[in-house]
Formats: structure tokens, C-alpha cells, sequence
């Protein structure tokens, strides 16, 4: 299985229709085995958190079983824009 | 006696007492044993609808053996919540991937308010930020230590 940060980014922004998708491969020697993302995604509007992560979740079920760490971090369009203002 | 099945075996009692005396009740955090012996769903139901606090760990919270685990630990100690119940999934391999399934959620640590899935640690994470957690606490009748520290930190 292809595990990189550049398929994760590409699966996310595919699947989530995302605005916005950063991958970090956060493992120590990049070895790409523990990930954390940002998604950014209208898909999220309206939904707490927890639902947020499942669709992450759902979308890279596949993968994550082979992946050690992942960290998520969601927004929506709305919220990116105020992060960045920040 | 060496390797898993000892460890197995050490587990299954440990749940089996802890089954029959209602949990090691005491001061600080209470190891809530480490094997779930066989992890249907009904066994995990009732595991995480018996505390209102229940956290699944990679480790214990003396010893997370885990950057995220600690993380989840760190943020109950921060909030002054000492009365919880923690699973090491380390312990036992079908208690790691049964809460898995009952959760629907891929990765421990795994958190549970009142029998309900909270998430894991970026979510507790986010809630320790943005101030839910101190309200989810305050519907389970616990009150957060952050509320204390945040009064005194008013006097600087």
C-alpha cells in the first residue's frame, strides 16, 4: 500500500471535496508511518466534532490500519478563515 | 510461566476480581485491570457505562506508553479528574481491537463520558481549548480543577 503524505492529501481533498487539505508525515525520519492532517471541507459545516472525524475516518479506513499515529485537525471554509486571519 | 499467555492468564484475573468486588475503588486514578476477557460488545458496554469516566490507553496512567495516551492523561490531571476508569489495550489484544469495533474508531486512546464516546485524544485536545470539556465534566457532576486555577490566575 502507498502510504505517502502526497495520496493521503490527494484521497482527502478527493473524497471531502476539501478546500484545503496539509498532510504532515510527522513521523521522526519521515518513514510515513504517522501522519497529521488538516482538512478543510464544507462537509463539515454543521457537524461536531466527533462526526467530523468519522468522515476523515471513513474516507481512509483503508489506510489507517497501517498507519501508527494520525493526528486530525477540521474546519470548515468559515473557521480556516478565521484561523488565518489569526 | 513467560510471554502472552502468562500475561493473558494474570489479565483474566484481574478482571475477574475486579468484576467481583465492583472495581478497586480508592484514592487517585484506579487501574480499572488491564484484560477485558474477551471484548464483546456487551462486555464493553457495560465497561464503559460502569464510570463516568472510562479512557482505553496504550499503558496505564502512571505509565502511558504512548505520546497521545500521556496527552490524554495529562488533560484529565489538568481538570483535577482523578476518579476514572482506565483499560491498558497493550494488555490484551482483544480488548484493543474490540474497542476498536464498539467504537467505531480506528486508533487508541479512546475516550468515554457517561457511556458515551467522546473521541480520542485530538478531541479531548480541542475540547481541553475550547472549553467543552469543563462543561462535559460539569454535566457528570465533576468539576473541573481549571475552574479553581482560572479564580486565582484573576488576582495576578
Amino acid at each position: 500500500m502507498e502510504l505517502s503524505a502526497e495520496y493521503l492529501r490527494e484521497k482527502l481533498q478527493r473524497d471531502l471535496e476539501a478546500d484545503h487539505v496539509e498532510v504532515e508525515d510527522t513521523t521522526p525520519n519521515r518513514c510515513a508511518s504517522s501522519f497529521r492532517v488538516l482538512v478543510v471541507s464544507a462537509k463539515f459545516e454543521g457537524k461536531p466534532l466527533l462526526q467530523r472525524h468519522r468522515l476523515v475516518n471513513a474516507c481512509l479506513a483503508e489506510e489507517l490500519p497501517h498507519i501508527h499515529a494520525f493526528e486530525q485537525k477540521t474546519l470548515t471554509p468559515e473557521q480556516w478563515a478565521c484561523e488565518q486571519q489569526k | 510461566m513467560s510471554g502472552s499467555l502468562g500475561r493473558a492468564a494474570t489479565a483474566l484475573l484481574r478482571w475477574g476480581r475486579g468484576v467481583a468486588s465492583g472495581g478497586l475503588r480508592g484514592p487517585g486514578v484506579r487501574a480499572a485491570g488491564s484484560g477485558a476477557g474477551g471484548a464483546s460488545a456487551e462486555r464493553l458496554d457495560a465497561l464503559v457505562k460502569k464510570d463516568k469516566v472510562v479512557v482505553f490507553l496504550k499503558g496505564t496512567p502512571e505509565q502511558p506508553q504512548c505520546g497521545f495516551s500521556n496527552a490524554v492523561v495529562q488533560i484529565l490531571r489538568l481538570h483535577g479528574v482523578r476518579d476514572y476508569a482506565a483499560y491498558n489495550v497493550l494488555d490484551d489484544p482483544q480488548l484493543r481491537q474490540g474497542v476498536k469495533d464498539y467504537s467505531n474508531w480506528p486508533t487508541i486512546p479512546q475516550v468515554y463520558l457517561n457511556g458515551e464516546f467522546v473521541g480520542g485524544c485530538d478531541i479531548l485536545l480541542q475540547m481541553h481549548q475550547n472549553g467543552d470539556l469543563v462543561e462535559e465534566l460539569k454535566k457528570l457532576g465533576i468539576r473541573s480543577a481549571l475552574l479553581d486555577e482560572t479564580e486565582g490566575q484573576d488576582s495576578k
